[in-house]
This record gives C-alpha cells, sequence and structure tokens, in this order.
C-alpha cells in the first residue's frame, strides 16, 4: 500500500463518520520500489493530499524528508516534487495494519494489500 | 455535394463491430482533444463511413491514437454517388490546399479500399487513372510513399445484394490508423492473470474511451475483479487502483479460470498483469474491500470510475454478512477471512455506485459501466439515475435472445452535498429496475436457460 492510497482510505466503522480519518498506520515491512518520476502527475496529486496526515503518516514509517506543507510554486519545483513523489510512489508498505482512529478497530494490510471488509454491526448502514 | 466554407473535413472509416459504442466513442474523444462534434445532418449508422468536421488535423491524429472503433481516418478532398460526382466535387476542392501533398518533390501512392465488393486489379487500376486530372506532379513510390491517396468506395451493407455501382464514392488524402491492433495485443487469451469474467479487450478500451481517461488521471475500478479494465486506463496513461470484495482475486490465490490450470500461479495478480504491458508505473493499489461500504473519505480525487459490477452469472454478487462475529484484533483475524456473503440486490449495488460516484469524481468526471437488463421488460427508465450524473450515453450489447448488458457513461455535472440527501433515491428512482433483484432468475429460467446453454457450448 501506497502512502498516497493511505491518504485516501478512512474507516468506514459505524457511527465514526469523519472521524474515521486518517487511518492510523503500522508498518512491519516496508519496501521501496521504484516507479518512474513523472511530475505532472505528481503535481497534480499535491491539492489532493490531506498534508497532515501524510506527515503524521511518513513520521510513522520515519521518512524524514516530507516537507511539512507543500512548497510556493511546487508545479515548478522539482526537488519537491521528487521528494513527494516518493513518499507518495514508491514507500509500499508490506505488512502492517490500519487502525481506525475512533474505534480501535484493525485493518491488516498483508502483501501490500489492505483488508477492509468489516461485519453488518460494524459499518455505517 | 461539396461544402464551402473552412470547415475541415475528414473521412473516418470505422470497423463494423460494437456499432452503437462507435458514436459515444468518437464524440467522447472529440471532445477529450477540443474538437466539437458536428455531424453535418451525415447519418451515422451502420456505415462504416462518416464524415466529419474536425478543427485541425492533430485533432484527428489524437482522436486516431484512443479509437478502437475506427480504423482510419482521410482528409476528405471530395466524395459523390457516382463517379462523375466525384470527379466534380474533387475539381471544387481548393487546388492550394493539394497542392503541399502533389508538389514534384513529394512522392504518393493511391489506393483503393471498397466495402462489401472485391474488385479486379484491372478496375482498380482504372480507377487510378480516372483520377490523372489532379495535379500529381510527385513520383509514385508503393514502398515508402509521403503522402497516401485513397479511393474509398462503399457497396453498402447487405452482402446479398451488392449493387454493381456504389453508393458512396469518397477520395482522401490518409492521415492516420487507429488502434484496432490493441485488441489483438492485449487480447485476454495472451494474458498472464485473468478471471472468468474477464472483459474482452476491445470494449475494455471503449469503455476508458467513453469514460474520457486522459494522462495522469486517477481511474478506480470497484469491482477490479482481475484488472482488465484497468490495464486500458493505464494503456492510455493513467493511474490505475481498485477494489474487490474476494480475497483470492485480489491477491491472486486461489483456482485459476483457464482450462487445463488448476490454481493461480505465484506471479498472478493486477500487479504483474499490468507489467505485462510494461505499464506497471501506473499501478496504485489494489484493496480488499466492499464496494457497498466503500471505505473512502471525503474528497474528488477520481478522474473516471469504470467497473463491470458483477450479476451473478458467471461471478457472484456479494457483500459482507453479519450472521458470523469477525474477531476483533489481528491475531485472532484470519486475514484471507471474507464475512459472510449475503446476495446482493442488484438495484442496491447500482444505487451505491452512482452515490460513490457521485460522491467521489472530479467535476466533469465519468461513471462507465455495465447494466444487466431482461430485453423483454427493458425501457429507458430503468437506468438509474442521480441528481449529481448526467447520462452520457447508453449503448446494448446482446448476450441472449432475452438479456442484454448495457454500457451506461454518465458525467458529473453537480457537486455532491451530503450522503443524506440522496438517501431517498433509492426508493424513488430506483424503483424501476429493482425488477432486475430477479435477474439472475430470468437468465436462468426458460428458454434463456437453454439459450445460456449453447452458448456456454459454443465458448468452450
Amino acid at each position: 500500500m501506497k502512502l498516497l492510497t493511505h491518504n485516501l482510505l478512512s474507516s468506514h466503522v459505524r457511527g465514526v463518520g469523519t472521524r474515521g480519518f486518517p487511518l492510523r498506520l503500522q508498518a512491519t515491512e516496508v519496501r521501496i520500489n521504484p516507479v518512474e518520476f513523472n511530475p505532472d502527475f505528481v503535481a497534480r496529486m499535491i491539492p489532493k493530499v490531506e498534508w497532515a496526515a501524510l506527515v503524521q503518516a511518513a513520521d510513522t514509517l520515519n521518512l524524514a524528508e516530507v516537507p511539512k506543507e507543500p512548497t510556493e510554486g511546487y508545479e515548478h519545483d522539482e526537488t519537491f516534487l521528487r521528494k513527494m513523489h516518493h513518499v507518495l510512489l514508491e514507500v509500499d508498505v508490506l505488512e502492517g495494519t490500519l487502525q481506525c482512529p475512533e474505534s480501535g478497530r484493525l485493518f491488516p494490510i498483508s502483501r501490500g494489500i489492505p483488508n477492509m471488509l468489516l461485519n453488518d454491526e460494524e459499518t455505517e448502514t | 455535394m461539396a461544402l464551402p466554407g473552412s470547415l475541415n473535413r475528414y473521412l473516418l472509416l470505422l470497423a463494423q463491430e460494437h456499432l452503437e459504442f462507435r458514436l459515444p466513442e468518437i464524440k467522447s474523444l472529440l471532445s477529450l482533444f477540443g474538437g466539437q462534434f458536428t455531424n453535418n445532418h451525415e447519418t451515422y449508422g451502420k456505415s462504416p463511413f462518416w464524415i466529419l468536421s474536425i478543427p485541425s488535423e492533430d485533432i484527428a491524429r489524437n482522436l486516431m491514437k484512443r479509437t478502437v472503433c475506427a480504423k482510419s481516418i482521410f482528409e476528405l478532398w471530395g466524395h459523390g454517388k457516382s463517379p462523375e460526382e466525384l470527379y466534380t466535387s474533387l475539381k471544387n476542392y481548393p487546388v492550394e490546399k493539394m497542392v503541399p501533398f502533389l508538389h514534384s518533390e513529394s512522392t504518393y501512392k493511391i489506393k483503393i479500399h471498397t466495402f462489401n465488393k472485391t474488385l479486379t486489379q484491372e478496375e482498380k487500376v482504372k480507377r487510378i487513372d480516372a483520377l490523372e486530372f489532379l495535379p500529381f506532379e510527385g513520383k509514385v513510390n508503393l514502398k515508402k510513399p509521403q503522402h497516401v491517396f485513397s479511393v474509398l468506395e462503399d457497396y453498402g451493407l447487405d452482402p446479398n445484394h451488392i449493387p454493381e455501382s456504389p453508393h458512396h464514392i469518397y477520395f482522401g488524402r490518409w492521415i492516420a490508423d487507429g488502434q484496432r491492433e490493441l485488441i489483438e495485443s492485449y487480447s485476454v487469451k495472451k494474458r498472464h492473470f485473468i478471471g472468468n469474467t474477464s472483459m474482452d479487450a476491445g470494449l475494455s478500451f471503449i469503455m476508458a474511451n467513453h469514460a474520457k481517461v486522459k494522462e495522469n488521471d486517477v481511474v478506480f475500478d470497484p469491482f477490479v475483479g482481475t484488472g482488465g479494465l484497468l490495464i486500458a486506463s493505464a494503456h492510455f496513461g493513467a493511474y490505475v487502483c481498485g477494489t474487490d470484495i474476494d480475497y483470492n482475486t485480489v491477491h491472486g490465490v486461489g483456482k485459476a479460470s483457464r482450462k487445463n490450470q488448476k490454481w493461480r500461479g505465484p506471479d498472478e495478480n493486477i500487479r504483474a498483469n499490468l507489467r505485462q504491458y510494461g505499464l506497471e508505473k501506473f499501478y496504485l493499489d489494489v484493496l480488499v474491500s466492499d464496494a457497498s461500504k466503500p471505505s473512502w473519505r471525503k474528497g474528488t480525487y477520481f478522474d473516471a470510475i469504470i467497473t463491470d459490477p458483477p450479476y451473478g452469472i458467471r461471478e457472484s454478487t456479494r457483500r459482507s454478512g453479519s450472521q458470523k462475529e469477525i474477531p476483533k484484533g489481528i491475531e485472532k483475524c484470519p486475514e484471507s477471512h471474507v464475512p459472510v456473503s449475503l446476495s446482493y440486490h442488484l438495484s442496491d449495488m447500482f444505487f451505491d455506485l452512482l452515490n460513490f460516484a457521485a460522491e467521489t469524481l472530479v467535476p466533469g468526471g465519468r461513471l462507465v459501466y455495465w447494466l444487466p437488463v431482461y430485453t423483454p421488460e427493458y425501457t429507458e427508465e430503468m437506468v438509474p439515475w442521480h441528481p449529481c450524473l448526467k447520462l452520457i450515453s447508453n449503448c446494448e450489447q446482446k448476450l441472449s435472445s432475452h438479456t442484454a448488458r448495457r454500457l451506461i457513461t454518465m458525467e458529473k455535472v453537480k457537486e455532491f452535498e451530503n450522503r443524506d440527501q440522496y438517501s431517498h433515491l433509492l426508493s424513488d428512482h430506483f424503483l424501476p429496475y429493482q425488477g432486475h433483484n430477479s435477474f439472475r432468475e430470468k437468465y436462468f429460467s426458460g428458454v434463456t436457460k437453454r439459450i445460456a446453454k449453447e452458448e456456454k457450448s459454443s465458448q468452450e
């Protein structure tokens, strides 16, 4: 699971609503998976990212290089875009968990794939 | 027949396959590349020849880099219902537009293309000779010409009544070919990882085109299966992600869908499929998730949602159920455990899908999905709708004499406000489709049962 995906996921346990975001990330195995750099795509994603959640997730993985906020004129800042490319697309969580910040429910990540399935009782109706 | 004015007219030669899907594809692609679709009062029915007005040759070339419905495009220099009309029309085509392609430094060749008739070599040569009034000054080069010109003759659609002379004759300068070869190069037969319901390659590309997928888009498939629809979008430069409720499919484990192969191999998964086509860089993620209970945060981040929801014929419809308690905590929760699946009513499924699309699509983003219908009872009112989504096209593909699936394309035209506001829609607007909860029973009952059997045996 890439950090871009983590940034879009939310817990949907019944009753948590918007407090289900961001999911708390814990990783036991992380792989750096090189992906071809595409500055246009990364620049497109920057405004869609919830920045605080990204910084928090990067912190739990000890990725020191995440800027505290997008730089001014980031579309043309290749250094910044390369950093974000790495954080959003190349860091791949293989094993670990996502935890609902409100209910504590754990969603396992195995072989890079999160399992978001819930019981009916646990979900919003 | 020659029209005045500065509009550049092009002749599009289409493939005689998926006829209903052609017009929405061409319209979608033209709007994607900044061309306006104007139809010049020509009728675009089943004919393989369409005349289009396109603002520039660049737009025509872009169109051909994407279309799988069209074979070739030509700059139209003249056309008519008889050779005489064609020649008159050609004489009215401005010479200054011809000269750049006919001057003495250039090389060219002329090809004859006939539809619904085969000509002898002698007849072809006669047609080429008849064009000598055009100011051809270049050298003929059959192997590597700079410019290719074509005479295209249309002998109608009825192979049992081939007329002596053509209904229409066109002459034009060849510009570009379409992407028909993708159907072969992305064939499911040669794909590493497939499922029982993998979409055929041609239709996957048509879906991506109806969805106006473009470079650097994010495309999502909530019923991703083995990811065939994502491959088409990734080919067009979009980054792709998907979810499926089936743990085994997402992880690429379990029983194989191929004949003569019992279990899936270690590298049969969506990422490996993309890798097979050199598209791995466009892989975002796939998740195990229930499309009826989306686990995505608020926001608009999908440029297109393209999907083939399960409707219970070859893959069952299901959503996670409640009879069994999932043990809390990861140690006790076997990751492969799928909570008991309940059958998922089709009308609920489409309600969830439209609501999800309305919420997460970017403004102008498109939802493209298949809707199964029982043909004798189908009416247009059955097509699910949503106040935030506008119906763009609705094309039928027959499955049997009584069943069909319809490719529905919708575009987000209004901001999604909140989930509660749309909850009444289920009762109000989805009623007409609810009869299709019994689509499965109808499919497998009486007459259709026999047809289903026949289809199955002919596929094997």
